[in-house]
C-alpha cells in the first residue's frame, strides 16, 4: 500500500471503495456492510495488506457521553479499525479497578442501554467503524433481549460481546443476534482447552477475543511470553480473525501480541488517560495521540 | 419433585453458569471432581469423620418449651446449629469443600463472607489442613463484625477489606471472583453459600443437607411424625436449603424462607430478593435480584450481615416459583425483638440472622395448634452481634443494672 501525507494516520479499511449500505450516511467511501460482515470485513481486508487491526476500548459515558462521541470519531482518524463501546455494570467482576471505576463514572451519568444505542446511532451519521458492544449479561437481559439485539441492529451495531455468557448460556442472546446480523464475541483464555476451542470456533462470529492471561482487565507491565503458542494452537480450530486483549498498554507490547494476532485489543490504558485527564479538548488529543501510538506498530 | 440441577446446573430456569470463560475449566474440573469423589467411599467416611469428631455432630433437635408456651400455640424445635464448631452451619460446606480442594491438588484458599461466619468457618479448616488462606469482606461488614474478623486473623487468614460497591457481601463475592480469575490454576473458591455458577449451588446444598437428615430423623422420633412447618432464614440461603432439601418430597410438610426486611419493604431498606426482586444474572447464575430497571444491582440493608445480599440461590428461585416454598420477610426490628426472647426464654443468645427465622416461627406458631410441631433452623449463635445489638439494647440494659 502507497503512502501518503493524507492516508498517513488511516487504516485500510478507510481508504479504498465506494459507498453503499452500512449506515454510515456516506461519510465511507466504500461500503463494508454491517454486522459480523462488516467486522469480518475490515480484518479481511487488513489482512490483504498485512495490516493488524487496532481495537481500542472504550465505556460508554465516560466522562460524558458527548466526549465519547467524540472519542470514538478522534480514535478513528488516528488509526482504529474496530471500536470497543463498554455498556457500564454495576457489579462488573471480570473489570480491575480502572474499567471498574470508569463503569461507575458512566453510571453517576445515568448511562442506559437506551442512550448507549443513541450514541452509536449518532456515530453512524459520521462514521461506519465498526462498533461491538461490551458489556454483562444483566442490563441486556434487563432490557429484553429480542429488543436489545433488534435496536442495536437499527442503532448500527455490529456486534456484542458479554463478558459473563459462556457458549453454554448464550443461546437466547444467539438466536436474537443472529437474527439481526450481528456478531456474537466470545472470549477464549490461556487455560482453554481444545474442547472450549472447538465450541467458541462454532459459536462466535466476528472474531474472537483471546484474553492474554489469567486475570481480570488492566494495564500490565510484563506480557507473558505464551500468547504466540497460543494464537496458533487455537488458529488450528477456528478461521476467524483473532484479537488479543487484557494488559495490553504499550506499543512495544501490541507489537510483540500484533506479531501474532490480526488485532491488539487496548482497554484500561485508554481509560487511565481518560480518568487522570480534566479537560475534555486534551482528553481527545491525548488519547488520539496514544492510540496512533499503537496503531503504528501494527502497520507492514 | 423432579431432581435438579439439569446437567448444565439448571434449576428450572434459574442457576447455570454465567461467568467469564477463564472460570469455565475451573467450574467444570469441580464438577468432575466432585461427582467423582461424593460416590468415593473413603471421601463419605472423612466426611462423615468430621462432622462428628470436629464440628460436633449431630446437632440437638430441642424443644424450645418455655418460648413455645409464651407463644401459645404449636411446638417449636430449634436445630442448634448454633452448637456446630465456630458457631454455626457454615462450617458443613467448608469442611466438606476443603476435602474436595485437597484431593484435587489445590494449594490455596480464597473465599468471601458477610457476616464473617463462613470466612470463619473457612479460615478454621485452612488452619486444620495447612492451606494458605485470604477471605474477602466488604469493608461495612469489617466494622460491624469486629470479632470475626479478628477470629479469622488469629486463625492465620488475611482478611482483604473490600471498599468498592456497597461494601458488604456481594462486592466481596466480586472481589474473590477477580482473585479466583487471576489465580485459577491452584486456587480452590469456597464459596459459602448456595450460590454462585454450577455446580456450587448444588455441592452446598448436598454438604448442608445434613442439617435436614438429621433433623428428620430426630423429630421422627421424638414424636413419631413429621413436622408441620420448617422455617428458616434466606440470604444466599445455604441453612434453609440444607434444612429443606431432605424433606422436599414430604407433600404434608410446609415450608417458610424468611428474608429480610430491613426498615421494611416500601423503605426499598431491605435484602428481601425473592419477595421484592426479579430474575436476573449476578454472580455467576440467574436467579430472583435486587435490581433497578435497566438490570444494575440496587444497594441492599439489613440489620444482619449475613442476610444482607441482593441475590438468593437460584434453588430458591425454583422453589419459589414452584411454590413448594413460600418466601415471607421479617424485619429488622422483629428480628431484635425475637432475638431478646429466646436470649430471655431460653438462654441461647440467636445470630441476628436466625433471628429473623424465630420472629417468624413465633408468629406462625400462634396461628397452629398445640399439637403442631415446628422446625426452626438455629443456623448460629449470636456473640458475633452483640456490637450490634448492644446498641438497640442500650435502654433495657442499663434498667437491669
Amino acid at each position: 500500500m502507497k503512502k501518503n501525507t493524507a492516508m498517513k494516520n488511516k487504516s485500510a479499511r478507510a481508504v479504498k471503495g465506494a459507498k453503499g449500505r452500512c449506515g454510515c450516511g456516506g461519510a465511507e467511501e466504500r461500503c463494508w456492510g454491517r454486522g459480523a460482515e462488516r467486522i469480518e470485513r475490515v480484518f479481511g481486508e487488513l489482512a490483504k495488506v498485512k495490516e493488524k487491526a487496532f481495537i481500542p476500548f472504550v465505556t460508554a459515558g465516560d466522562p460524558s457521553l458527548e466526549v465519547t462521541e467524540e472519542l470514538i470519531l478522534k480514535m478513528e482518524a488516528a488509526g482504529a479499525d474496530i471500536i470497543e463501546l463498554g455498556i457500564p455494570f454495576s457489579d462488573p467482576m471480570a473489570d480491575g479497578p480502572t474499567i471498574q471505576a470508569s463503569s461507575e463514572r458512566a453510571l453517576l451519568q445515568g448511562v442506559t442501554i437506551k442512550k448507549v444505542l443513541t450514541l452509536v446511532k449518532k456515530v453512524r451519521r459520521k462514521s461506519g467503524i465498526p462498533i461491538v458492544l461490551f458489556g454483562y449479561y444483566n442490563p441486556m437481559f434487563a432490557y429484553g433481549l429480542g429488543k436489545f439485539a433488534a435496536e442495536a441492529k437499527s442503532a448500527g451495531v455490529d456486534g456484542v460481546l458479554v463478558v459473563d455468557l459462556p457458549p453454554e448460556e448464550s443461546g437466547e442472546l444467539e438466536v436474537e443476534l443472529r437474527a439481526a446480523g450481528l456478531a456474537l464475541v466470545f472470549l477464549l483464555t490461556p487455560v482453554s482447552d481444545e474442547k472450549r476451542m472447538r465450541l467458541v470456533a462454532k459459536k462466535g462470529s466476528g472474531f474472537i477475543y483471546f484474553v492474554s492471561l489469567t486475570g481480570v482487565t488492566g494495564a500490565r507491565v510484563k506480557m507473558k511470553a505464551h500468547v504466540a503458542e497460543h494464537i496458533k494452537e487455537l488458529r488450528k480450530y477456528t478461521k476467524l480473525p483473532i484479537g488479543v486483549g487484557f494488559g495490553v498498554s504499550s506499543p512495544s507490547q501490541a507489537a510483540a501480541i500484533g506479531a501474532h494476532a490480526d488485532g491488539v485489543i487496548v482497554g484500561s490504558a485508554i481509560i487511565d488517560i481518560i480518568a487522570k485527564t480534566s479537560n475534555k479538548r486534551k482528553v481527545l488529543t491525548e488519547v488520539g495521540k496514544f492510540v496512533a501510538s499503537l496503531k503504528a506498530v501494527l502497520r507492514p | 419433585m423432579k431432581r435438579q440441577p439439569d446437567k448444565l446446573g439448571h434449576y428450572g430456569p434459574y442457576g447455570g453458569r454465567y461467568i467469564s470463560e477463564t472460570l469455565m475449566p475451573a467450574v467444570i474440573e469441580l464438577e468432575e471432581a466432585y461427582k467423582h469423589w461424593k460416590k468415593d467411599p473413603d471421601f463419605i467416611k472423612e466426611l462423615a469423620y468430621y462432622f462428628k469428631e470436629y464440628v460436633g455432630r449431630p446437632t440437638p433437635l430441642y424443644l424450645a418449651e418455655r418460648l413455645s408456651e409464651k407463644v401459645g400455640g404449636a411446638r417449636i424445635y430449634l436445630k442448634r446449629e448454633d452448637l456446630c464448631h465456630t458457631g454455626a452451619h457454615k462450617i458443613n460446606n467448608t469442611i466438606g469443600q476443603i476435602l474436595l480442594a485437597r484431593r484435587m491438588g489445590k494449594t490455596r484458599i480464597i473465599a468471601e463472607t458477610g457476616a464473617g461466619q463462613h470466612g470463619v468457618a473457612t479460615a478454621t479448616v485452612a488452619a486444620m489442613f495447612g492451606f494458605p488462606c485470604e477471605v474477602y469482606m466488604g469493608s461495612e461488614d469489617i466494622e460491624r463484625q469486629a470479632p470475626n474478623v479478628f477470629r479469622m486473623k488469629l486463625l492465620g487468614t488475611k482478611v482483604r477489606s473490600v471498599t468498592s460497591g456497597s461494601c458488604t457481601l456481594k462486592d466481596a463475592m466480586n472481589e474473590a471472583i477477580r482473585d479466583w480469575v487471576t489465580n485459577v490454576r491452584n486456587t480452590f473458591y469456597i464459596i459459602g453459600s448456595v450460590a454462585g455458577p454450577h455446580p456450587y449451588p448444588m455441592i452446598v446444598r448436598d454438604f448442608q443437607a445434613v442439617i435436614g437428615r438429621e433433623a428428620r430423623a430426630q423429630i421422627k422420633s421424638i414424636t413419631g411424625a413429621l413436622p408441620d412447618l420448617l422455617v428458616a432464614c434466606v440470604g444466599g440461603g445455604s441453612n434453609a436449603m440444607g434444612l429443606f432439601y431432605p424433606f422436599l418430597n414430604d407433600k404434608s410438610v410446609a415450608m417458610r424462607g424468611v428474608e429480610a426486611a430491613g426498615e421494611g419493604i416500601r423503605t426499598g431498606r431491605h435484602a428481601a430478593s425473592i419477595t421484592a426482586g426479579t430474575p436476573g444474572v449476578l454472580h455467576g447464575s440467574k436467579t430472583y435480584l435486587l435490581q433497578d430497571r435497566y438490570g444494575q444491582i440496587r444497594h441492599t440493608h439489613s440489620v444482619s450481615a449475613g442476610l444482607d445480599y441482593p441475590g438468593v440461590g437460584p434453588e430458591h428461585s425454583y422453589l419459589h416459583d414452584t411454590g413448594r416454598v413460600e418466601y415471607t420477610t421479617i424485619t429488622d426490628k422483629e428480628a431484635l425483638k425475637a432475638f431478646r426472647e429466646l436470649t430471655l426464654e431460653e438462654g441461647i443468645i440467636p445470630a441476628l440472622e436466625s433471628s429473623h427465622a424465630l420472629a417468624y416461627a413465633m408468629k406462625a406458631a400462634a396461628k397452629m395448634d398445640k399439637k403442631s410441631t415446628i422446625i426452626v433452623n438455629l443456623s448460629g449463635r449470636g456473640d458475633k452481634d452483640l456490637d450490634t445489638v448492644s446498641g438497640y439494647f442500650k435502654d433495657a440494659l442499663e434498667k437491669n443494672s
